[in-house]
């Protein structure tokens, strides 16, 4: 078993402190919000791992920071090996980099207006000095476009057009991880239908891997092999998907299962989730959870639970079992 | 039933006339909501379903406007009237819940004050009346300790909990109808279930009517009484959720559901419909589902579109799919 990716005790932490006058003039201490905190995983090739979460939970962050748009607080993030933040090697970085592309959620921000989609596709491989020619079409009709769409603007397309494009964009460098970043969360199901199924196709053909950020249970069961839930900017529970949609063992994972809107649940009667995320620049002492958890007891506010090891399943939580 | 139904929509036509033609985002649309019930709009975006929920309230933008078709609230006709009649209905009788929940407060009033105002619009109470209400309004909600929160503005608030406000403004002047417009899709799943269950709750202790907008599958499973399924401003389908929902007798609808991934269906392929929705200048002749409908026989493309009443009354499809979806594929 070989781990591609290894992230080890990834923190980050965001200054967001009002302007230096102001906190002078109104007392106000510095502010930080800890987005993701203490966060280890290993992604082992060829395979999906999925991490879900909602808003805040830190999922997106930790995406930026493995393909090193953010740098982290603390902790690394290895590929092959190689910390991109560490390390010194030009040439080692280079080969990681094009070892690793992003597909975003919103496929309306991430094109260029103004450029053709031949030239977007091409840029990865054209801004390291690669040979582009007949690149973008190939990539078209690999995407399930046509090779003439090349010559055609961004806003010639519809959202799962453009989603396809931008997954196109991201081949272009014949990367062997791609992030993934809710990439389906701007479009309508049917249009997420084919564009899920042609992502599980290229994983096939091109024997990728995915790291896949989403909220959507439904969709992260139907495409992760292993799955990474985080609360607050921690991960709380960790499992092959199996495991965790047969038997969720953290009660935050519990309580997200079941607020999770079925399709085969007619009238259902849930008891809602009590609360709401609380604030992840004053997050709760103990467990971050402990406040809208119905299983608390005093331990909870007082101790952060490390993760543990039950059957295949290693969650954070003093009393799951 | 026979009492009246609260809204009642009558082949309701809206046109917007553009330099390339007359579009029709909705087209002859008809459906009934009764007290107490709650009808789910699905489709995809564009296919016209906030648009026929502006149409019944008066909203629409112009161009757009309705050319044909009747709005009938509780039996009076509410489509031609005039701004000044509507205004007076809008918040009396019928409330608006849209999906951006800051958008929809205005951000230099405390909640109390725009509670208080739409509470004194309508109906005809003092000012400390009006504040009791308020409180009261946000209490339904569930909005805790509501008496201090009530000189608090909307930023002050998280997501989920404006989002509640935006619900005791629509329901502060106990008005019969509620338009709910995407009321989740900006919220986190566990807030979702609550407004959710907040919204079902008000419908079965008010028997206020509700029309739920979405495009997510799964509230509907659980929130609505009946749905309706709309593609290229028309109705591709209009029953009880669980029919619809486990013996889609649309191609579209059936469609839609097999696209959604599923618990019990593992990671197996999801059936996909080919293409996507025709834009609204380009419809196809005859039912506007035929290019994508694997079932799609001549007739599909030659007769008009055909329509829910020309039809079974269930699906607007000359030949509706009778077995269950899993058999389909």
């Amino acid at each position: 078993m070989s781990a591609l990716i290894s992230v080890r005790n990834l923190t980050r932490v965001f200054d967001v402190s009002k302007p230096w006058l102001n906190r002078v003039i109104e007392r106000l201490p510095k502010a930080l919000l800890t987005a993701v905190s203490d966060v280890s995983f290993e992604i082992e090739e060829k395979t999906v791992y999925a991490l879900v979460g909602e808003s805040g939970s830190g999922k997106s962050t930790i995406g930026k920071i493995v393909v090193g748009l953010v740098p982290p607080s603390n902790g690394a993030v290895e590929i092959s090996g190689i910390d991109l933040a560490t390390e010194r090697d030009d040439r080692k970085i280079e080969t990681v980099r094009s070892d690793i592309q992003m597909i975003f959620q919103d496929p309306y921000a991430s094109l260029n207006p103004r450029w053709r989609v031949r030239d977007i596709i091409a840029e990865p491989v054209a801004a390291k000095g690669g040979d582009t020619n007949g690149l973008a079409e190939r990539l078209l009709e690999q995407v399930g476009l046509s090779a003439a769409d090349a010559s055609k603007y961004p806003h010639e397309f519809s959202g799962g057009q453009r989603q396809r494009i931008c997954i196109a964009r991201a081949l272009a460098s014949g990367p062997k991880i791609i992030v993934c970043d809710e990439p389906t969360s701007a479009l309508d199901v049917s249009v997420q239908s084919q564009v899920l199924n042609l992502m599980s196709d290229l994983r096939e053909d091109l024997g990728l891997t995915y790291l896949f950020i989403s909220h959507d249970l439904t969709v992260v069961q139907h495409m992760a092999d292993r799955i990474g839930v985080l609360y607050l900017g921690r991960l709380v529970e960790e499992a092959p998907r199996d495991a965790l949609f047969a038997k969720p063992r953290h009660p935050y994972t519990q309580m997200l299962f079941d607020a999770a809107p079925r399709m085969d649940a007619f009238g259902r009667e849930v008891d809602p989730p009590k609360g709401e995320i609380p604030d992840a620049i004053n997050p709760p002492n103990g467990c971050a959870f402990h406040p809208r958890c119905p299983l608390a007891v005093d331990r909870c506010s007082k101790e952060r639970p490390e993760m543990r090891m039950i059957g295949e399943t290693r969650v954070a939580c003093h009393l799951a079992e | 039933m026979t009492n009246t139904p609260i809204l009642s929509v009558r082949d309701l036509v809206v046109e917007i006339p553009t330099r390339h033609g007359i579009l029709r985002p909705v087209d002859q649309v008809s459906y009934d909501i009764h007290a107490g019930e709650i009808l789910g709009v699905v489709g995809e975006s564009g296919a016209g379903k906030s648009m026929t929920g502006n149409a019944v309230i008066g909203l629409l933008d112009p161009p757009a406007h309705i050319t044909s078709g009747e709005v009938l609230l509780k039996g009076e006709p509410i489509h031609d009237i005039s701004r000044d009649k509507l205004r007076r209905l809008r918040g009396r009788h019928m409330g608006m819940v849209f999906q951006d929940p800051l958008t929809s407060l205005n951000p230099l009033l405390t909640v109390g004050e725009q509670l208080t105002e739409t509470i004194q619009e309508h109906l005809n109470v003092g000012q400390s009346e009006a504040q009791k209400r308020a409180i009261a309004a946000l209490e339904e909600v569930g909005i805790p300790a509501a008496a201090q929160r009530i000189d608090s503005y909307p930023h002050e608030f998280s997501g989920g909990m404006r989002q509640r406000v935006v619900i005791a403004l629509a329901l502060c002047a106990e008005p019969e109808l509620v338009i709910a417009d995407e009321p989740t899709t900006a919220l986190d799943v566990s807030v979702q279930a609550q407004i959710v269950a907040l919204l079902k709750r008000l419908c079965r202790e008010r028997g206020v009517a509700v029309m739920l907008v979405t495009h997510d599958m799964g509230v509907i499973a659980e929130a609505a009484d009946r749905v309706a399924v709309m593609y290229a401003g028309r109705l591709a389908e209009l029953g009880p959720v669980r029919d619809v929902i486990t013996e889609a007798k649309h191609p579209y609808t059936s469609g839609l559901m097999a696209s959604t991934p599923l618990a019990s269906q593992g990671q197996k392929r999801l059936r996909q419909i080919p293409g996507a929705m025709p834009r609204l200048g380009a419809l196809p002749t005859g039912c506007a589902f035929n290019p994508r409908c694997e079932f799609a026989k001549d007739r599909c493309r030659q007769d008009p579109s055909p329509r829910l009443d020309t039809c079974d009354g269930r699906a607007a499809c000359w030949f509706p799919l009778n077995i269950k979806e899993d058999t389909v594929a």
